[in-house]
């Protein structure tokens, strides 16, 4: 309770309940300086000290002369999702958090509207990864743990095999990704509920829904869900510049990686390119 | 604070307690009425009862003196300040009893609930609060087009007397653009509308003493019954006193007569929404805009 209570603001209510009413805002700058110092800490990391990324020789590898010169990776409806997603996020984050740093507007209709968006968008992510994409390609498995505790073998000096080549997805990725599901669903989640609480096209306004404390602790819920999205889009944005990762972040935008990158990177085996009756290659669905 | 009169409501009855109190009476240079040759500067800490009584106000700015009258009491406007009177807070009691609504940083706005009493609140541009602003000099100074001289830290800033107030879209938690360190310190009225033809309208539970349910002011140039021009604002109907610019366009050019009121009335109150119990507010305000833009000669027509 101690922490709660540190990092939220508490009220009266008229019935002389004490409840939670919403987030702390000063963990608007603790998510943003979090953000900010895991950019330079792994900045510096990356630049002084990693070494090169070294490692095991593929059981069967591709000849180059095999694969066409751009590997497609995203699909249109995959990239327009993801970017959709992003405006989204982003008109979230801004019309969220700027009123409370001293920009004012008027954000609550902007913000309902983008939360609108992310959630109709996610639905349709959700069926388009369930139905034409691999849905676990996005989900660690064996292997990928299997890697990464040999990756941590290998950044303490300890002997070590070196890690197999990524999947279509590493596990950074992944994990990320888990990050943002639980972050993402959970503003999602009360922000449908806290609709009841504004005029919307959607629902009649019912404040009466759920009593002061479980309203209380919906508003905490996204406020600290909302947070963690700072921190977690600045993580995002900032391997998306990264010069090492360019090719991923343009492949969102065109579609295909350079064959050079995928083989440098990503293991055939685990993330195979379907060779199709036309001779076109499609690679969405990770084999 | 200036006169005290919303300042100390607060402090009496134990809801806001700062750690600091800063007194503006003793600041002579925020006082007194002075003419310029744009009209007049009055300055923020001067009494509701100096600008009533200032022959140049009655003579030339009789809308500011004729809302200044209906303000309170003869007590309460001897002691408020002009300045107050335009950045006092609202009175809705659900907000004022100190319960932790939108308005006071919560996350609730118990006056817009199913059950909720919200006879005196807004029927426009509600967005969460739906408290309204309380103010009578509001209207009539927006339509003598006047200016708010604000002191800030970068230096004086100067607002058209519309753009002081904001609603809950824009900041939920005050009414005007003042913001911590900020210091109202004159209105400037211009003489483009002096001696215009005013009309100004109180509505109120007690006639005696009573905050606004709504009121209206307006100024207009008439030439014979043409509408040359026109200000016009209401009070009492959202959050922030409104300018009805809408209206104005549509009477410009037009006579005065019973069908142009009704036309401005209907007019007026387009996207109107009504709470559970004010919906009295919307014929209220459909017939403040008719008899303003009919000003005194609205008595004469047929209802």
């Amino acid at each position: 309770m101690g922490i709660l209570k540190r990092i939220t603001e508490w009220a009266t209510s008229p019935w002389g309940q004490s409840v939670p009413i919403h987030v702390a805002w000063f963990l608007i700058w603790v998510a943003g300086i979090a953000g900010l110092l895991f950019l330079m800490v792994h900045a510096t990391y990356v630049r002084y000290f990693a070494r090169a990324e070294e490692f095991a020789a593929s059981d069967a590898p591709v000849p180059a002369a095999e694969l066409p010169a751009r590997i497609p990776r995203h699909s249109l409806a995959a990239r327009s999702f993801h970017w959709i997603m992003a405006a989204a996020m982003f008109t979230l984050l801004f019309t969220a958090f700027l009123p409370k740093l001293g920009v004012q507007f008027n954000w609550v209709t902007y913000h309902w509207i983008a939360g609108t968006v992310l959630a109709v968008s996610i639905i349709f992510h959700v069926i388009h990864a369930s139905f034409w994409l691999d849905f676990w390609a996005i989900w660690p498995d064996r292997e990928d743990l299997v890697d990464a505790w040999r990756r941590v073998q290998r950044f303490m000096g300890h002997p070590a095999p070196p890690p197999r080549k990524f999947a279509k997805y590493p596990l950074e990725n992944k994990l990320y990704h888990g990050a943002i599901i639980a972050t993402g669903l959970s503003a999602i989640g009360t922000g449908v509920f806290m609709m009841f609480r504004v005029r919307t096209i959607f629902f009649p306004r019912n404040p009466y829904l759920f009593s002061d404390m479980t309203w209380g602790l919906m508003y905490v819920l996204h406020g600290l869900a909302g947070m963690g999205l700072i921190a977690l889009v600045m993580v995002h944005v900032y391997f998306a510049i990264r010069p090492e990762k360019l090719d991923i972040t343009k492949s969102m935008v065109f579609g295909t990686m350079r064959r050079e990158f995928y083989l440098k990177h990503y293991d055939p085996q685990r993330w195979a390119l379907e060779v199709q009756r036309s001779g076109s290659i499609r690679a969405d669905r990770e084999k | 604070m200036a006169g005290g009169l919303d300042s100390f409501d607060w402090l009496k009855d134990r809801i806001k307690r700062p750690k600091v109190l800063v007194d503006l009476s003793g600041i002579a240079e925020l006082r007194g009425i002075r003419t310029t040759d744009g009209g007049i500067e009055i300055g923020a800490l001067t009494t509701l009862t100096e600008i009533v009584n200032h022959p140049v106000i009655r003579e030339q700015y009789g809308l500011l003196a004729e809302a200044g009258e209906l303000i309170a009491s003869p007590q309460i406007r001897n002691q408020g300040t002009i300045g107050g009177n335009v950045s006092q807070d609202t009175r809705c009691w659900y907000y004022r009893s100190g319960w932790p609504c939108y308005r006071a940083g919560g996350n609730i706005c118990y006056a817009d609930t199913p059950t909720g009493r919200n006879r005196e609140h807004a029927i426009l541009h509600a967005e969460r609060c739906v408290a309204v602003n309380p103010s009578d000099s509001a209207p009539a100074l927006i339509a003598l087009d006047a200016k708010f001289v604000i002191q800030t830290s970068k230096g004086e800033r100067i607002v058209d007397a519309e753009d002081y107030f904001i609603g809950p879209d824009i900041d939920i938690t005050r009414l005007h653009i003042l913001k911590p360190g900020d210091l109202l310190t004159a209105i400037r009225v211009p003489s483009t509308w002096a001696r215009a033809r005013f009309y100004f309208e109180k509505v109120r539970d007690r006639n005696v003493w009573d905050f606004p349910l709504m009121n209206v002011a307006s100024a207009m140039h008439v030439s014979g019954d043409t509408i040359e021009g026109i200000r016009l604002a209401v009070n009492g109907a959202a959050a922030r006193p409104l300018r009805l610019k809408a209206v104005e366009d549509a009477v410009r050019g037009k006579a005065a007569t019973p069908a142009t009121g009704e036309m401005a009335g209907k007019l007026a109150v387009q996207g109107a929404v009504p709470l559970q119990f004010n919906a009295y507010k919307i014929p209220l305000m459909r017939n403040l805009v008719k008899r303003a833009i009919g000003g005194v000669e609205e008595a004469k027509w047929a209802s």
